[in-house]
C-alpha cells in the first residue's frame, strides 16, 4: 500500500516521545523539538537526527528498534499518534515519512502497548512470546535431506497464493498492540492458514492448529471479539479472513482429535 | 605464516563432492554426536538451516543472535529470488552450466571445486524448502514458475513475490523454532558475539554480551560456526539492514582467522539514489525488475533534467543493451554498475543530482498491461512511491549503484573451515564461492547449500578427530582473556570524553570507502584512504561519545563497538585493493582496463586468493596466497557482448 502524501517543503514537528530507563521503572513523555526536516525523511530518520543531538549534548538517546528499515523485518515497532505503525495503511513504522505529517504538529511516539509484550527501555518491547508460538507448530516437520522432487507436488496457483498472502506477516506484533484485548490471532491465523492451505501441511494440520492456540492463551494473549483492528493496523494488509479460516480450523481438529482412532502401540522394532 | 590448506579433493569435477562425502569424511556415530556442543553465530539462511539441520543430526547445538528473533536476520529483506539447476523450463540449464554462469560471473576468482558443488546441491534446496512449506510462485498447471537474473540466459531463479528470502527465512527459521521446542537447539536472542576464544590453536567457545542486560558471559563448546552475514555497513550507506555488521568475523580474524579477499564488494546496479545527508539507509529495486524494465539516459546532456516522458524515443540511449547486445539488461551487476557509472561520469546521469540512471517499464506495460506489471512487482513499485513519492506505473524508476554485498570474507577450506581447526565460516561471512562478483539469486543458494547440505557432512570430519568430552572448561585462562578483552574495549569507549556522536564518525568512514574503495578505485586513491583511515579512527578514539552505561540496553555502546571494528576492517578492504593489480569482477582498477572500459584481469600474478594473516594491532598484516587452480575451466576474457 502506498502512503498519502501532504508537506513538499521542509517542516518542524515536536516529538512526544515515550521514555522508560528499564522494565521496571515507570515511563513519561518527553517533547522534544525536530525542526527544518526534510519531507523525503523517515519518521526513524528523524529520530536519528534527534538522537545525534541528545548524545551531543550527553543526554542518553532515544531507544527504538529498528532495523532493515524497509518494512520486512518486522522490528521497528511504534506506536504513532495513537495507531500501531501510524497513520497509512499497509505500511511500518519505518515506511512512515515526514511529509505525512504537518508543520508544527505534534507526533506522539510510543511503544507497542500489550501485556504480553513488557517494555524493556524506552520504545522496544520484548515480542519473544512469538517465538514461542511458532515453537509450538509453526512449522512442517521434514528433516533436511529427505524431501521428494520439488514439482511432485503440483499445487494450484490459487492456493499457493493465497498461502503466500498468509505467509507475508513479518511478525512484528502490530496486531496484537492493535486489540484491545492483545490477542495475537491474526499472527497464528496467518501461519495455521499458510500451512493448512498447502498439501505439505496437512499431515500435521490439526495438531499444528490445536498447540498454537493453546500456547498463545497460554501465553497470556487475549480473546479475539471480531474488531478487526489488527488487519487495519497490519503493515502487509493480512486479512482477518485468515481469523475466520483458523477458527474452522480449530473446530475442525478439536472434532477430529476427539472421535480419531489411535493406535495404542507405540513400540519400534528390531 | 598460516597454512592455507584448501582440501580440494582429486578426480573428476563432478565426482568430487560425491566421491569426497562417500570415502573421505570421517563420520560421528549417532551416540557420540548429543556428546558435541557446537556453537552457531547468526541465524539467517545459513545460521538457521546450519543449526536446525546439526540439531536434527543429534549434535547439542547452541544458536546466539543480535536480534531480538531469529526471524529478523538481514537475509529476510532479500527479494528477487534464488536460483538453482533444476531447468525446470526446459531452455538448456543443467548443473554444468550454474556452475559455469556462476564461475564466469565471478570473473575466475573462485574455487572451482566449491562453486560445482553449490550448483550440485542448489536442486536440494528447492526440494527442501517445497516440503517445509515455503510459498514460491507457481504457474497454473500447479508447478513452480521461473525467471531470470542478469549474467544467466536461462530462466532458473526460484522466486516467492518480491519476498524471496523472507520466505525462504521462515521456511529456515521453522525448522529452528521445530527443533527449539524439542530442547535440540537453545536459542539466544539480543546475545552479541564479541570475542573468539581459541585453546591450543583450536576454536572452543565465544563471548557474548547481552544487548537488553550488558551481561557478559562465556560459552565453552566444540566447534563454533560463524554465520554472521556481510560487512558492506563499513561504507555506513547501503542495502544492509542497520544492525549487519563485522564484528563476529572482526574478532575471528584478530585471533588468527584468515581474511580472504576484503576488497571484493558489490555495488548493485538498482538501487534508489540518495536524497539527502540525513539518509541512513539505501533501498535495493530488485535486479529481477530488469527482466521487464529497460534502463536509459537521455544521448544528449542537455535533456537530463526535462520530464522523461518528453524526451522522444530517438533521443534516449538504452546503453546497456546497445553495449552488451547478447545480455541487454541482464548483464550481470558488476558490469551494469560501472556502465551507470560511466553514464553518469559523461554528464548524461539525471534527476537533481545528476546521479542516476532511468529504469522504464513503459513497453513492458503495453506488453503486459499495468495489471501484469503489478502482478510481478507490485510490491517493489509500492516500496519506490513510498520512499521517492514517484509513481513508477506512470513515470521511470531513477536509480543508481549502492553497495550490496561483500564476496570477501573469512578464509574456508572445501569443509567451510577456516584455517583455526573447529571455527568453521558459512554465507555471506566466508569468502567461498562468487569470486570477484556474485550472481543475482546466488546468495540465498549459497547460505542454504552451506547450512543444510554442507556443514552437516564436513563438521563431522573435525568433530571425530576430536574426543567426546574434551571440551574445555569456560573457567579457563583463554576464556578470562577474551572475557577482559571485551570488558576493555566497552570501557574505553564509555569512558571517551568526546562530542560527536559514533553517526557522525561512520559516515566519514562511509564517504571515504566510497570514494576510494568503491566502484572505481586507483592506486592514489587508496593510498589516501590509506592515511585518512587510521587518522580518522585516532579521531574516533577522542572524540566520540557514548552516552549511557553498560549494563542496561545501549544502543549508542552497540554501534561504536561495531564502528570501531569497521574501522580496522575497511583500511583492510582499501590495503587488498590497492595490492590486488589488477580489475576483476566488483574490484575494479582505474589503471587495469581495456579500451572500452572492461575489467582487465592479470591470471599470472593475481589468479589467486588473498588470505590476510593479522600479525597484532600497528603491524602490518600478512597477505598469505592461495592458488586457484583451474582443471576444467579456461580462465579467459569475460564478455557479455
Ligand atoms: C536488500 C537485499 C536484497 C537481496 N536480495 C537477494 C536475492 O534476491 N537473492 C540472493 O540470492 N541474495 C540476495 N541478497 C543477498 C542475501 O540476502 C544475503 O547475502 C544473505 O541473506 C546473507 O545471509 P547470511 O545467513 O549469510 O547472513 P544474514 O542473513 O545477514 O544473518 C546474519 C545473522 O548473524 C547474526 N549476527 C550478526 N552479527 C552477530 C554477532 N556479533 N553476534 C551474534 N549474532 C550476530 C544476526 O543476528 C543474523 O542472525 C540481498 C541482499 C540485500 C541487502
Ligand atoms: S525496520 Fe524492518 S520492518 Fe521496519
Amino acid at each position: 500500500m502506498v502512503a498519502e502524501t501532504n508537506s513538499t517543503k521542509n517542516i518542524s514537528v515536536t516529538l512526544r516521545v515515550w521514555r522508560q530507563a528499564g522494565p521496571t521503572q515507570p515511563g513519561k513523555f518527553v517533547d522534544y523539538p525536530a525542526k527544518n526536516m526534510n519531507p523525503n525523511m523517515s519518521l526513524l530518520e528523524m529520530l536519528d537526527v534527534v538522537n545525534d543531538e541528545l548524545t551531543k549534548q550527553g543526554q542518553e538517546p532515544i531507544a527504538f528498534a529498528h532495523d532493515c528499515r524497509e518494512g520486512i523485518c518486522g522490528t521497528c515497532s511504534l506506536v504513532i499518534n495513537g495507531k500501531p505503525h501510524g497513520p497509512h495503511r499497509g505500511v511500518a513504522s519505518c515506511q512512515t515519512y515526514t511529509r505525512s505529517f504537518k508543520d508544527g504538529e505534534t507526533i506522539t511516539i510510543e511503544p507497542f502497548r500489550a501485556h504480553p509484550f513488557p517494555v524493556i527501555k524506552d520504545l522496544i518491547t520484548d515480542r519473544s512470546a512469538f517465538d514461542k508460538i511458532q515453537q509450538a507448530g509453526g512449522f512442517v516437520s521434514v528433516r533436511t535431506g529427505s524431501p521428494c522432487d520439488a514439482n511432485a507436488l503440483p499445487i494450484p496457483k490459487d492456493s499457493a497464493d493465497l498461502a503466500m498472502d498468509a505467509a507475508s506477516c513479518i511478525g512484528c506484533g502490530a496486531c496484537v498492540a492493535a486489540c484491545k484485548n492483545a490477542s495475537a490471532m491474526l499472527f497464528v491465523a496467518a501461519k495455521v492458514s499458510q500451512f493448512a492451505l498447502l498439501p505439505q501441511g496437512q499431515p500435521e494440520r490439526e495438531r499444528r492448529v490445536l498447540s498454537m492456540v493453546k500456547t498463545m492463551d497460554d501465553l497470556g494473549f487475549g480473546n479475539c471479539t471480531n474488531q478487526y483492528e489488527c488487519s487495519a493496523a497490519c503493515p502487509k494488509t493480512i486479512s482477518h479472513d485468515f481469523i475466520a479460516r483458523m477458527n474452522r480450523e480449530y473446530l475442525r481438529a478439536s472434532v477430529l482429535e476427539a472421535f480419531r482412532p489411535k493406535s495404542t502401540s507405540t513400540a519400534g522394532g528390531a | 605464516m598460516a597454512k592455507l590448506e584448501s582440501k580440494v579433493p582429486s578426480g573428476p569435477l563432478a565426482d568430487k563432492w560425491r566421491k569426497y562425502k562417500a570415502e573421505s569424511l570421517k563420520l560421528v556415530n549417532p551416540a557420540n554426536k548429543r556428546k558435541y556442543e557446537v556453537i552457531v553465530v547468526g541465524a539467517g539462511l545459513a545460521g538457521s538451516s546450519a543449526a536446525a539441520t546439526l540439531a536434527e543430526l543429534g549434535y547439542k547445538v547452541k544458536c546466539f543472535v543480535i536480534h531480538d528473533s531469529p526471524r529478523r536476520a538481514h537475509s529476510i529483506a532479500a527479494q528477487g529470488g534464488i536460483n538453482a539447476a533444476k531447468n525446470y523450463q526446459n531452455d538448456g540449464d543443467s548443473v554444468y552450466r550454474l556452475f559455469y554462469d556462476t564461475i564466469k560471473g565471478g570473473d575466475y576468482r573462485a574455487r572451482e571445486a566449491n562453486v560445482h558443488r553449490l550448483a550440485e546441491v542448489s536442486v536440494n534446496i528447492i526440494d527442501q524448502c517445497v516440503a517445509q512449506g515455503v510459498p514460491f510462485a507457481r504457474e497454473y498447471g500447479g508447478l513452480l514458475a521461473n525467471r531470470s537474473f542478469g549474467g544467466a540466459q536461462v530462466s532458473r531463479t526460484f522466486y516467492a513475490r518480491g519476498q524471496t528470502g523472507q520466505q525462504l527465512l521462515l521456511g529456515a527459521y521453522s525448522a529452528l523454532m521445530k527443533m527449539a521446542g524439542q530442547d535440540a537447539v537453545q536459542v539466544f536472542s539480543n546475545e552479541e558475539m564479541s570475542d573468539l576464544v581459541i585453546v591450543d590453536g583450536q576454536a572452543k567457545g565465544i563471548i557474548t554480551r547481552n544487548l537488553n542486560t550488558g551481561e557478559i558471559r562465556r560459552w565453552a563448546a566444540d566447534a563454533v560456526i560463524l554465520a554472521t552475514g556481510g560487512y558492506g555497513n563499513v561504507f555506513n550507506l547501503s542495502t544492509y539492514a542497520r544492525q549487519s555488521n563485522a564484528t563476529a568475523i572482526w574478532r575471528a580474524y584478530k585471533r588468527g582467522a584468515c581474511f580472504g579477499n576484503p576488497c571484493y564488494t558489490q555495488i548493485h546496479p538498482t538501487c534508489i539514489p540518495v536524497s539527502g545527508d540525513y539518509q541512513s539507509k539505501l533501498t535495493l529495486m530488485s535486479e529481477s525488475l530488469r527482466n521487464d524494465g529497460r534502463i536509459w539516459v537521455p544521448k544528449k546532456k542537455e535533456d537530463c533534467k526535462k520530464d522523461p516522458a518528453s524526451i522522444p524515443e530517438e533521443d534516449r540511449d538504452y546503453y546497456l543493451e546497445r553495449i552488451y547486445p547478447s545480455f541487454g539488461n541482464l548483464a550481470p551487476r558488476d558490469v551494469s554498475s560501472r556502465a551507470a557509472m560511466r553514464m553518469c561520469d559523461e554528464g548524461r546521469g539525471i534527476g537533481e543530482t545528476g546521479l542516476g540512471v532511468y529504469l522504464d517499464f513503459s513497453d513492458a506495460i503495453k506488453r503486459l498491461t499495468e495489471d501484469g506489471v503489478r502482478e510481478r512487482y507490485g510490491n517493489l513499485f509500492d516500496i519506490y512511491h513510498e520512499i521517492t513519492n514517484e509513481n513508477a506505473y506512470k513515470t521511470p524508476m531513477r536509480i543508481f549503484p549502492a553497495v550490496h554485498y561483500t564476496m570477501g570474507g573469512l578464509w574456508v577450506d572445501y569443509n567451510l573451515m577456516s584455517n583455526i581447526p573447529g571455527l568453521f565460516v558459512l554465507g555471506e561471512a566466508n569468502f567461498s564461492d562468487h569470486g570477484a562478483n556474485r550472481l543475482g539469486a546466488s546468495a540465498l543458494m549459497q547460505g542454504l547449500a552451506d547450512g543444510y547440505f554442507v556443514i552437516p557432512y564436513t563438521i563431522g570430519d573435525y568433530l571425530a578427530t576430536q574426543k567426546p568430552g574434551s571440551r574445555p572448561s569456560a573457567d579457563r585462562a583463554e576464556f578470562k582473556q577474551a572475557e577482559d578483552n571485551v570488558r576493555g574495549v566497552i570501557k574505553r569507549l564509555l569512558s571517551s570524553t568526546g562530542k560527536e556522536p559514533v553517526s557522525h564518525f561512520h559516515k566519514r568512514l562511509g564517504q571515504i570507502m566510497w570514494k576510494n574503495c568503491g566502484m572505481a578505485r586507483t592506486k592514489e586513491g587508496l593510498e589516501q584512504a590509506l592515511k585518512e583511515i587510521p587518522a580518522l579512527r585516532e579521531e574516533y578514539w577522542k572524540n566520540v561519545r557514548v552516552p549511557g552505561s553498560a549494563d542496561t540496553l545501549n544502543q549508542s555502546l552497540e554501534r561504536a563497538f561495531r564502528v570501531a571494528d569497521f574501522f580496522e576492517l575497511g583500511e583492510l578492504m582499501c590495503l587488498d585493493a590497492l595490492t590486488r593489480e589488477e580489475s576483476c569482477g566488483g574490484h575494479f582498477r582505474e589503471e587495469y582496463q581495456y579500451p572500452d572500459g572492461e575489467c582487465k584481469r592479470d591470471d599470472e600474478k593475481f589468479g589467486h586468493v588473498a588470505a590476510w594473516e593479522f600479525q597484532g594491532d600497528g603491524k602490518a598484516p600478512l597477505r598469505n596466497v592461495e592458488p586457484l587452480n583451474y582443471e576444467t575451466v579456461k580462465m579467459s576474457v569475460r564478455s557479455y557482448k
